[in-house]
Order: C-alpha cells, then sequence, then structure tokens
C-alpha cells in the first residue's frame, strides 16, 4: 500500500534538503520547470481529480485554473497550514517530518499560477514546525529552489514563513488573508474569490498543506497513479486520523474511501477496554456525528456526505459511552463561540447562546424551552444564513447530537443533573 | 432595467442595485442595520434577509441577504415568507440578548433605528435567560457620549469614520461577542466628521454630548429646515429647539449639496444661539439704566439716519434678506460690504470667475465624481470640512473602476472593492502653505509660499495650452511637478480643480481657473471649486457693493454721521487701530447683532438680531447656489429678524425704497426684480400663502408633548403659539402631516421609521434626490462657448525679506470661525493662539517653541507664542486667522521683527 506523503517521513526526525534530494525530492520541480508549460501542470492536477483537503473537498486543479494568467502585478500562494479543527493534527506530521515536500509542492503551485511571492501561514501553537520550515526554507534558497531564476530558469518565487496569532478564523481562506495583510480575521465577501483579488487584492491561490505536499508527487507519478491510489472515485491517499478513548490514536495515510469501521478498528485497534462507541465526528469538530450504524461508510468526499456529514480534515473523534455528549458538545461549542470573528450576527451571538444553554443543561438548570432554542439554532445557523462556514460547521456536531442522543439532553432536563456527572466549570 | 418578482407582484427595476436598497426604493419595508446608502454593503448585520427562488417552480427557496445581492432579471424572492421573517425576527432577538434596553434613558430612545427594526420584524418575547455581557466607555471629546452596552456592532461607526471619512482613531477591537468600538484608548475622536458617527450608529452608543447638556427628546423638539452658518459650502441642517433654547443641529439630507453628512463645526458650532453674550435687548449708550421698547428705539433713530449722511455695512454672515434690505434704506451708493478688502478681493474674484468663465463649478456630490483632483493653496479639512469628504470620495474614483474591472464586482461590495483597491488613490495634487489633512492620500503634496503656487498653477496651465507666457525662473523641482499635475489632469475624464480663499491669495484662484478652463478646451468635463469664508460671502458680492476701505475714508473725512452695521464685528474686518478711529468719528454706531462683540462695544445703538435659527432668510453658498433657512423657533422678546429690524427703519423714516415691504416673500420678491442675477430667488421655497389640504407644514412632530404644560409655571392657560406669516410653515404640531416639498422639510419621519433612516422614504430612489428634487437654486452657470478670460500675470519666486515675515493665514475648523467658537464644545477643541515658523527662521530670530516673538504689523506691535514646522517655507510666518486672541487681519500681511 503506497502512502506517498508519509512513507519518507521518520518519527521523531524531519528530513533535510540532503535527506529528501536523495529520496527523489525537487525531481518533480526539475522536471516541471524542463518539460512542463505552468498551463500543464493546472490540467495535469485537475485531470488527477486532487480535491483540497483542508476539509471543502473543491477541485485543486479547478481552483488553480481561475486564476488569471495576464494581468499586470504580483500573484500570490499562501500554505493554509492554520491547522486547528479540533482534534486534527494531520498537517503536523506532513510539516515537522518533510518540510521539503511542502516547499516543492507550494513552488510547483507557484509556476502553475505564475506567482511570485508564497506564504506558510502556520498555526502559531506549531513552534517545532516553525523551527523546522525555517531551517527547511534556507536551506531551499541556498540551493536555488527559491528566490531568483530557479534552477536557472525564468521562473523566481520568494517563499515565507508567517505565524498566526491562533485564531480559527484563519483556518478559513479570506480571513486568513485578511490576517495576511495585517488587517482582522474576518471572512470576505465572495465574489470576488482570491483566485481573483485575494492577498493585498491580487490573485492568490490558498491552498492546505496536505494538498500541496501531493502535487510533487502528481507530477512525478501522473494522475493515472493518483487516481489508482484511491478506493473511490475521489482520487489519492488521505491522511486519517482517530482520537478519543481507543486503543491506539495517531494518523495514517491510507488510500482514500477506507472505511470508518477500518479506521477504528485496523488501525486506531479499537475502543478501550470498558468502553463503547456511541459515535464519531469523522472530519474534525465541525462535521455532523455518525453512528455505529454508519461505520461501514467508506471515508471519501461522497459517501461521508450521503451518510449526512461530512470528510473535512478525514479526522475522526470518537465519542464513547461514558462521555456525555452534552458536555462533548459543549466543549465544542465553548471552542466555536470563543473562535467566531463577531462580525456577523448570528454566529457572534447565537454561539454563545446555545454554548451557555448547553453549559445550563450540563449544571442541570436546563429546560425543554432550551431545547426548542438549540433547535432554533442548528436550522437559523445554517450556510447562507451566517457569512462564513463557521458557524454552520459549528451546529453540524450540535444538530447531529440532538438527533442521535436526544435521550441524553432529555435525561439533562428531567433529572436536572448531567447523568455522567460531569460538572463542567 | 430589470423586471423582478417580489411575492407573486412585478416590479421593473434598474438592474446591478442591490436588492435591499431596490426593495426600500420601492418603498416596501424590510429591515436593515450594516448597510448605508452612502457606505454600501457588507453583509455583516444579516437582517436583511429574504427568500429567493430559483424559478416559477422553486417552492423551497433559499435565504439570501438582500444586501449582498445583485439585481438581475427575472429574480424572485419573497419578503414575507414565514422562514425569511422568522429569521430576520430571530436576528434582533439575537443583537437583543446583550443590548441593555435602557431605551427609556437613552438618547435614541423614540428615534432609534433599533426600536424600529425590532417592532418591523416583530420580535417582542426574549427567550434568551443568560446574563449580558457589558462594556466600559470611553471619554471621546466634548461631541460624543459612549456606551457601548447598546452596541449591536453593525459595524457602520469603523466603516463610517475609516473608510468613509479617513479617520484614524476609531477602530474595532476583540472578537466575538465581546467586539469593542472605540479609541485604543480614551481621548478626543480626531476626525472632523466624528459628530455624524450619532446618525450612524443605528442605535445610541455614540449619541450627541452637547444634546446631552441640555438634552429633549427628539420628538419634543420644534424644527426646521435650516442652512449651517459655519462655512460657505451651504449645507442643510435641521435645527431643533425647545424652551427658547437651540438642542439640536442634524443633517438635512440633499443629494445635491451635503447628502447625508455634516462636519462637526457645522454640527456643534450652534450654541451660540443660545449663548449668555446673546444681545436681548435693545440698548441705547446714554439711557443704558433704561429699558428701551423697540418702538422708543426706532423712534430716537428717526431724526438719526439723514440720507447720504448715514452708510450701512453689510455681512457675509446674514441673509441675503438683511444685507438687501439694508443696502436699499441706505441706498446703493453708502451701502459697504462688511468684509476685509482681502476678503473683498477675493469674493469678487470669485464671482468673476464663476460668472465670467467657461467652465462649471459643481455641487459637493458632483465633486465627488471627479477622476482627478488639484488643490491650489487650500487646506479644505479647516477651510471648507464636508469638499474634503467629497475629494476622498473623488479620489477613490480611478481605482475603484479598476477594482471593479477585475473582480467584476459592483461599488456598493463595499468591502470587496476596498480589499480590490487597497490602497490606491487616483491623481491627487495638493499645493499648499503647511501640510493638510488630505495629504495622506495624495499622489504628491508640495509646501511653499502662496506667490509660488501660484507660479506652479501658472506653469501646469501654460502646459495645457493656455495662452499664457511660460513661468520664468521655475527650479526644475517645480517644472517637473507642473508637468506631473498637468499629465494627470489631462489623462483624466472629469479632473477637478479647487482653489480659494485658503492662503489669502488671488493668484491661486486665478490659475485655478486658468488650469480649468484650459483643460475645458481640451474636451473635458473639468469643475472648479472656489471655496468661500462665509455662509453668505457670493451672495453678499452678487449683492455687489464698496470696499470697506472707502467707507473708512468716508468717515474719517467727516462725511457719514451714521453707521449700520449688519451682523458684524468690525473687529474681524479692520485692523483695530483703524478700527477705533473709525468708531471715534462717528456719531452714531447701530448694530444689529446676535453677540456682544468688540463692535458692540462701540456701538450708541444695539437691536438685538435674531440668529439663523430665529429668522428666515436665504444664503448663497460657494457653489451660487441660492438656500432658504427657516425660522426654528420666534426669537425671545424684542429678538427678531435683522431685515425686519431694517424694515421698521425704513418705515420709520418713511423710506420710498423700503415702501411695501412687511414679510419675507415681500423682500424676496424685490430682491428678485433688483438684478437678474437673483432671478427666481423667491422661488427657492413655495410662498408663505402655500398651504397642503388647506394646512401649513407643522415644525413640531406630531408627538410633540408638553405643550400644555410648558408654561403652566407661568400661566394655566396655554398661551397662543407664534404665528408664523412669513412662511408656509406652523410653530405647532398642527397642519399638514404627509410629506413636504424638498426645501421645507424639518424633520424626517416615516410611520414605522422613527429614526433618521426614514430619509429613504423621502427620496425618489434610494441615496438619490429628495422627491421633488433637492432644494436649492444655483444662480449662475457657466457661459456656453464662452470665451475663457484667461488670467495672464504671474508673480515673482518668493523671496524672504530680510527682517521681516510674511505672515499667511493658517485656519482651523474649530476657532476660525466668528461664532461657532461661542459654543463651549467647539472652544474646547481650539488650539491656543500661537504663530508657525520654519525652526531656521526661529534660529535666526533667536526664539524657540513656545517662547514669545513680538512683530510689528502696519506699526501696531503684537506678540505671538512660537511653534515650529520645518515645512513651512521661511521667510513666511503662519497665523492662525480669526481665532480668539489672534488680533491682526488683513492677513497675508508684512510683519517686521
Amino acid at each position: 500500500m503506497e502512502a506517498p506523503l508519509t512513507s519518507d517521513i521518520q518519527p521523531g526526525l524531519s528530513l533535510d534538503l540532503r535527506a529528501y534530494e536523495a529520496l527523489g525530492g525537487y525531481q518533480a520541480l526539475r522536471k516541471a520547470l524542463q518539460q512542463m508549460a505552468p498551463q500543464e501542470v493546472t490540467a495535469l492536477i485537475k485531470e488527477s481529480n486532487l480535491r483540497g483537503r483542508g476539509g471543502a473537498g473543491f477541485s485543486t486543479g479547478m481552483k488553480w485554473s481561475f486564476v488569471p494568467m495576464n494581468v499586470k502585478g504580483p500573484k500570490y500562494l499562501v500554505a493554509n497550514a492554520d491547522e486547528m479543527e479540533p482534534g486534527t493534527f494531520k498537517d503536523r506530521w506532513l510539516l515537522e517530518g518533510n518540510p521539503h515536500q511542502l516547499i516543492e509542492g507550494m513552488i510547483l503551485t507557484a509556476y502553475a499560477i505564475q506567482a511570485t511571492t508564497s506564504f506558510i501561514f502556520l498555526r502559531w501553537a506549531y513552534k517545532e514546525a516553525a523551527q523546522v520550515i525555517r531551517k527547511a526554507l534556507s536551506e531551499a534558497y541556498a540551493a536555488g529552489y527559491l528566490g531568483n531564476n530557479i534552477l536557472g530558469k525564468d521562473f523566481s518565487l520568494e517563499m515565507h514563513l508567517h505565524t498566526g496569532v491562533g485564531r480559527y478564523m484563519c483556518g478559513e481562506e479570506t480571513a486568513l488573508l485578511n490576517s495576511l495583510e495585517g488587517k482582522r480575521a474576518v471572512p470576505r465577501a465572495k465574489p470576488p474569490f482570491p483566485q481573483i483579488s485575494g492577498l493585498f487584492g491580487h490573485p492568490t491561490i490558498v491552498n492546505n498543506v496536505e494538498t500541496l505536499c501531493f502535487i510533487p508527487h502528481i507530477v512525478n507519478k501522473g494522475a493515472a497513479w493518483f487516481q489508482s491510489l484511491s478506493r473511490t472515485g475521489d482520487g489519492g491517499t488521505k491522511i486519517y486520523g482517530v482520537s478519543g478513548r481507543v486503543n491506539k490514536p495517531g494518523a495514517w495515510e491510507l488510500p482514500m474511501g477506507v472505511t470508518m469501521r477500518e479506521l477504528l478498528e485496523d488501525y486506531a485497534g479499537g475502543m478501550q477496554n470498558g468502553y463503547r462507541f456511541r459515535g464519531a465526528l469523522p472530519g474534525g469538530a465541525s462535521t455532523d456525528f455518525l453512528t455505529a450504524d454508519h461505520l461501514d461508510t467508506p471515508m471519501d468526499f461522497t459517501a461521508v456526505a450521503a451518510a449526512g456529514s461530512r470528510l473535512g480534515t478525514g479526522t475522526m473523534v470518537v465519542l464513547d459511552d461514558q462521555t456525555c455528549p452534552v458536555g462533548f458538545v459543549h466543549n465544542l461549542e465553548h471552542f466555536f463561540a470563543q473562535e467566531s470573528c463577531g462580525f456577523c450576527t448570528p454566529c457572534r451571538e447565537g454561539l454563545p447562546w446555545t454554548e451557555k444553554i448547553l453549559y445550563a443543561l450540563e449544571q442541570g438548570h436546563g429546560t425543554e424551552e432550551d431545547l426548542v432554542q438549540l433547535e432554533m439554532h442548528t436550522h437559523l445557523l445554517g450556510p447562507g444564513n451566517t457569512f462564513c462556514a463557521l458557524a454552520p460547521g459549528a451546529m453540524e456536531p450540535l444538530q447531529s447530537a440532538l438527533k442521535y442522543f436526544r435521550e441524553d439532553f432529555e435525561q439533562h432536563v428531567h433529572e436536572k443533573k448531567c447523568p455522567y456527572g460531569n460538572h463542567t466549570h | 432595467m430589470a423586471i423582478i418578482h417580489i411575492d407573486g407582484k412585478s416590479y421593473e427595476v434598474k438592474e446591478g442595485k442591490n436588492l435591499l436598497e431596490t426593495c426600500l426604493s420601492l418603498g416596501l419595508d424590510l429591515p436593515y442595520f450594516c448597510w448605508h446608502p452612502a457606505l454600501g454593503s457588507v453583509g455583516a448585520c444579516r437582517q436583511c434577509a429574504v427568500k429567493s427562488f430559483k424559478d416559477e417552480k422553486d417552492t423551497k427557496g433559499k435565504l439570501i441577504m438582500s444586501c449582498m445581492e445583485p439585481v438581475k432579471d427575472q429574480l424572485r424572492i419573497s419578503v414575507s415568507d414565514k422562514e425569511a421573517a422568522a429569521f430576520r425576527e430571530q436576528v434582533i432577538g439575537w443583537l437583543m440578548t446583550n443590548h441593555p434596553h435602557d431605551c427609556a434613558v437613552c438618547d435614541e430612545g423614540g428615534s432609534c433605528h433599533l426600536q424600529d427594526m425590532t417592532v418591523m420584524t416583530g420580535h417582542s418575547y426574549r427567550n434568551y435567560h443568560f446574563s449580558k455581557r457589558t462594556y466600559k466607555n470611553q471619554y471621546l471629546g466634548p461631541f460624543l457620549n459612549h456606551e457601548m452596552n447598546r452596541c449591536i456592532q453593525c459595524y457602520r461607526c469603523v466603516r463610517f469614520y475609516k473608510d468613509f471619512a479617513g479617520g484614524k482613531d476609531l477602530d474595532v477591537f476583540a472578537a466575538h461577542n465581546h467586539v469593542y468600538f472605540g479609541r485604543y484608548k480614551e481621548g478626543t475622536l480626531e476626525s472632523e466628521f466624528s459628530g455624524n458617527l450619532a446618525e450612524v450608529c443605528p442605535t445610541g452608543v455614540f449619541t450627541d454630548k452637547t444634546l446631552k447638556q441640555h438634552y429633549t427628546r427628539k420628538w419634543d423638539m420644534t424644527y426646521a429646515p435650516s442652512i449651517c452658518q459655519g462655512c460657505g459650502l451651504g449645507c442643510n441642517i435641521i435645527a431643533g429647539e425647545r424652551y427658547g433654547s437651540l438642542r439640536q443641529i442634524s443633517s438635512r439630507y440633499n443629494g445635491a449639496v451635503n447628502g447625508y453628512f455634516l462636519c462637526d463645526r457645522g454640527r456643534y458650532g450652534y450654541e451660540f444661539v443660545n449663548s449668555e453674550r446673546r444681545i436681548r435687548e435693545v440698548a441705547i449708550r446714554g439711557l443704558m439704566d433704561h429699558a428701551i421698547d423697540p418702538g422708543a428705539a426706532l423712534q430716537y433713530l428717526q431724526d438719526k439716519l439723514p440720507p447720504g449722511r448715514t452708510i450701512g455695512i453689510g455681512s457675509p454672515r446674514a441673509s441675503l434678506e438683511s444685507n438687501f434690505v439694508l443696502q436699499q434704506l441706505v441706498g446703493d451708493d453708502n451701502f459697504y460690504l462688511g468684509m476685509s478688502d482681502a476678503e473683498h478681493d477675493l469674493a469678487t474674484l470669485a464671482l468673476k470667475i464663476l460668472k465670467n468663465g467657461p467652465v462649471r463649478t459643481p455641487s459637493m456630490q458632483e465633486a465627488a465624481t471627479a477622476d482627478a483632483v488639484l488643490i491650489l493653496g487650500e487646506d479644505l479639512l479647516n477651510t471648507a470640512p464636508m469638499m474634503a469628504l467629497s475629494v476622498r470620495q473623488a479620489v477613490r474614483k480611478q481605482p475603484l473602476q479598476d477594482a471593479m474591472n477585475t473582480t467584476h464586482v459592483p461599488a456598493w461590495q463595499d468591502a470587496a472593492v476596498r480589499e480590490a483597491m487597497q490602497d490606491k488613490h487616483g491623481p491627487f495634487y495638493i499645493l499648499h502653505i503647511q501640510p493638510t489633512g488630505l495629504d495622506e492620500i495624495a499622489t504628491r503634496t508640495y509646501h511653499t509660499a502662496p506667490d509660488n503656487i501660484t507660479r506652479i498653477g501658472f506653469a501646469v496651465s501654460q502646459l495645457l495650452g493656455a495662452p499664457v507666457a511660460a513661468v520664468k525662473d521655475l527650479s526644475e523641482e517645480e517644472q517637473q511637478l507642473a508637468q506631473a499635475i498637468a499629465d494627470a489632469l489631462l489623462a483624466a475624464e472629469r479632473p477637478l480643480i479647487i482653489a480659494g480663499y485658503g492662503c489669502g491669495c488671488e493668484g491661486t484662484m486665478r490659475e485655478a481657473a486658468n488650469i480649468s478652463w484650459a483643460l475645458q478646451q481640451k474636451g473635458k468635463a473639468a469643475m472648479l471649486v472656489l471655496t468661500t469664508p462665509e455662509c453668505n460671502s457670493l451672495g453678499l458680492e452678487m449683492l455687489g457693493s464698496h470696499r470697506l476701505e472707502t467707507a473708512v475714508t468716508a468717515v474719517l473725512d467727516g462725511d457719514i454721521d451714521t453707521v449700520i452695521i449688519l451682523e458684524n464685528d468690525l473687529y474681524r474686518r479692520l485692523d483695530r487701530h483703524i478700527a477705533d478711529q473709525f468708531f471715534q468719528h462717528c456719531k452714531e454706531v447701530v448694530l444689529l447683532d446676535h453677540l456682544y462683540n468688540a463692535t458692540a462695544e462701540k456701538a450708541t445703538v444695539l437691536l438685538p438680531a435674531g440668529t439663523f435659527a430665529e429668522s428666515d432668510g436665504t444664503l448663497v453658498n460657494n457653489e451660487g447656489r441660492a438656500q432658504r433657512f427657516f425660522q426654528v423657533f420666534a426669537g425671545s422678546g424684542v429678538v427678531q429678524e435683522s431685515w425686519r429690524w431694517l424694515l421698521q427703519l425704513g418705515a420709520a423714516t418713511n423710506n420710498a425704497r423700503l415702501k411695501n415691504l412687511v414679510y419675507l416673500d415681500d423682500v424676496t420678491q424685490a430682491l428678485a426684480q433688483s438684478s437678474a442675477i437673483f432671478a427666481g430667488i423667491d422661488q427657492l421655497t413655495p410662498p408663505a400663502d402655500f398651504r397642503i389640504a388647506g394646512q401649513k407644514i407643522p415644525r413640531e412632530p406630531h408627538r410633540y408633548s408638553g405643550r400644555t404644560a410648558m408654561l403652566a409655571n407661568v400661566n394655566v392657560s396655554e398661551p397662543k403659539p407664534p404665528e408664523d406669516a412669513d412662511t408656509a410653515m406652523s410653530f405647532t404640531m398642527e397642519g399638514y402631516r404627509g410629506e413636504p416639498p424638498s426645501s421645507m422639510i424639518p424633520f424626517f419621519w416615516w410611520p414605522g421609521w422613527n429614526s433618521v433612516q426614514s430619509i429613504n422614504k423621502y427620496q425618489t430612489e434610494v441615496g438619490s434626490s429628495l422627491h421633488d428634487g433637492d432644494s436649492g437654486k444655483r444662480l449662475i452657470e457657466p457661459k456656453a462657448n464662452g470665451q475663457a478670460p484667461y488670467f495672464s500675470y504671474s508673480p515673482d519666486n518668493f523671496v524672504p525679506l530680510a527682517g521681516h515675515l510674511m505672515l499667511v493665514p493658517l485656519y482651523h475648523i474649530f476657532g476660525s470661525e466668528e461664532l461657532s467658537v461661542h459654543t463651549p464644545a467647539v472652544a474646547e477643541r481650539m488650539p491656543a493662539p500661537y504663530i508657525l515658523l520654519n525652526p531656521e527662521d526661529a534660529q535666526r530670530y533667536q526664539v524657540v517653541e513656545s517662547h514669545q516673538l513680538q512683530l510689528s504689523v502696519n506699526g501696531h506691535p503684537y506678540t505671538f507664542t512660537v511653534k515650529t514646522d520645518a515645512r513651512l517655507h521661511k521667510g513666511m510666518a503662519g497665523l492662525p486667522v480669526g481665532l480668539p486672541g489672534i488680533e491682526v487681519v488683513g492677513v497675508p500681511v508684512l510683519g517686521k521683527l
């Protein structure tokens, strides 16, 4: 089973330039610069059906193709490494283990869209990754992979590391761009999309780290190879993760489309002794719960959506039978309410309201009416009603918890306490 | 045009506008907060949600925010859709989770957009039972209160203050439900336009602090449509009174003049009306212990106005009517314009350029459509602040167009186009004595002496093909600058050239005219703005008459017995030594004015003249637009309009020219017939006998309260309200309830729309002109196909004169204007008097910052406190003219060390 992104990564080590080159690193860059026109790189990625690994699953090649090629002024590429989705730790693996893979992917992407400046927007807490990337960037500059006339060709690229200040909002690409410009991390109206008016008002591509890391491999081995890695129509491998009360929490690069059950049982080693599986958020904190009934769902964009959730980041958070689902969701809504940027009304005011209700339920002060209010929020904080996807994402675990674990909520109301004994002070 | 379907009804509407604006223009009620007609859409509040359907078969639809939706043909929406209505109601529910519900003690209560929208959505039951978050408020200076707990985070304040008006010191801080709008630390808001926050804010976060000093519920005031007295731009204002004191000024929408906004001098400079220094009684010198009734005063004056030995001195801050009646009273030959000779020369030149030149002088709204701007010798933020706001919008035009072209997003998508524009600005050049607040958005600025500005202007006009000789000895830098300016103006379609009284120099005005004329001959839709200092400078100049210095000569020669001074302090117009002599030689000095001032000290007869708030009249702004202002309340006691005093004097002296003139309409009709330039000035507003359905227009809202009780401490019988025989407005709440003619709107109100947002209902289209056209009449139009009367004189390069400093004027929005400084809040913002020197001059004359410098001006010694700025040309000294404590008049003038 091939794992192109991670098979070279050694636990606890970071591949330096020499090691990366020894494993065939920067060959894709040579190939592209020597043999391919920028448009050909984009066409290849389009053909590979690589879908964005940040959560939305939009076709990467398609995204690039929206960048106007004949415009005056600079174009930008940004790697979204602001990995802050609760329960998600896949990009960190790639960032710390093999920084040059990302850098090469970024240079190739920049070449495809003819960007001249690029940024790695890194989550502030990834201190180790920051160090590793800084070192890798200076190696790449020294080796002529970055800077003017890369590999002697008529293509130049600057690459900068930017560490954020810890706002979840910056995972949203337009809020990230605002933040990178030194403005408040609030999302922007779309249209215009960043491909047309992005960083500093210029055409910009923002891609997730995992997405960018695939680019060298696709350039090297082709679109058909990439497709063949997958079990389903969505091409490639995927880094999946499992956290919660399982025996072996972790992250694995597996063919796109492994089932939840495989992940849970074969890779995460099943539930810990004495704990039963009740449900899981399949793609990070902002996805709907799936339950034991869905365990045979293939983990790809299409099938998870059909089951009523989202593949998201592909990192599953498991709820066991001894954890209070109300407390679980309260913890999430606390996070989302805190991370709301405060720009639009429903998110700014609605999320703290749900958080307060969930807290009241946990404290035994909840009422039937509160459940009505929770339901109301899950309906009204839907996509399109809020300015960006943060609040709709925040409602996904809540709405599905209300659906699948309704009796727990009602128990909190009727018993006037948390049946699991939680006091979330 | 597009056909759209709203709740099953079809409408023909303009394509490309946003749906919210379109719905409001159609007269539909749709709630909103973050959108503002002048600020565009950002989609933050989510209040204006409607249901959108793909086609006739789509019954499910989806919610969209109407402010973010471009109108397209066959758009199918529902406003009344249950889901949309429920969402809108819940948006209020969310906003109310933290709102303090303190309407009863909130200044905005009863005229609050948040209240109106709450009622409109039907939100009435509170489901949120948790605690509210609270904030600390900030001290923001003398103009605005801050009550952050009321904030609903619509972001309008920062969007107006920063994005629209260019302010720096108000911002949004923190995140999630702790978002905070304020300054980074407590302190006075710096923007000249801060007061607009009170109107832009949809609730009571930013409220008028001066109103709070004498608070009255907004429905309890008597209002009248008025014109700002603060500068020459003639912004339209609404003035509100209760219990005989003026309580508040707010913006009166005029699509051609000030739009939605006002500057802070205009908004806050009104309290001189309530000043303790008001002249409220008739007084005759020598009879000071006696209460003089008006009849006795008139009788006293009966034989003291000998024809030929009586002169009248008019005023650029008095109405056309008052000036005209004075002119008629004393006769054309004996009427003098009450401006200093320097002001007079500038006003004469401005009028000559506007009348004889082929280029149009634009309204402020037209000025905002320019795509390149050149300012010659003018610090707009301090001389004509609202024009600076227009220039700010004009400078956005070119990058805005570029952004719209590349992003295919309409201009009303405010955040999106601003992002695409970044900090790009269109071509904008400022040449001035010293740095100005607009420099930061200028392509280039150049600080030099007024004569040198003139020379560069001259060079620009020559480069543009004006038939003038080349300027001699221009430095290479100045030559290049002139070339860059000429190129930029030629590349534009609608170049705007601005000059005025700002550096006291005729040359800058002449060159501005030359440049605009040359541009027009090159086929450009050129525009020319000339600022004027006072609210009726241009009107007075149109009336026309002699210079003040000839009046002084006549008086000193002993040819004159009596001088009648209209609303003027001659100590601001004449050197004080000359003024002293002037008064010594007069037998009788009759002063009609509002406030005790240095001239009042010399008067032998004081007649209490009503301020703008107690008078009707007409003013002509710098555009040549005549505008009517209406009396807000009847002057207390014997206070009455100057023109009425003068008519009474005319009657007392059997003046034939004033025979048959009694009411305002009589005077304006006589004025209209007096000269072709005033033709139609009696048509600015309907006459006094105008009625709608047999009724007058009420000055008081129908919600006005307390009328039967207000004076019960004096007399339990309700007194008869004053009658207004001069206009078609009544002083009470009785009268026609519907929409008045646009020139007579005393306040904006509509059922369900109690706040100023009700303006939407008075416009033909949201953000466009008022229903029967924006009020005011332009008295001057450019000469069609006229030959440009080019000016050909170019001064020599400014060379400092040893042992001398050329005093040049510096203006202050707060301090330079005569009446507004008598408002405590404005006085608080005034700088201390100073003189500005180049540091090298300071060193040469051995003074340092804050030390005293003595200068002799016209042979008289003056002492100033020194400030320095290296950007001021050597050999010049900046003097804050008009500022209390600065006694030198007639700047520019040479000062001797």
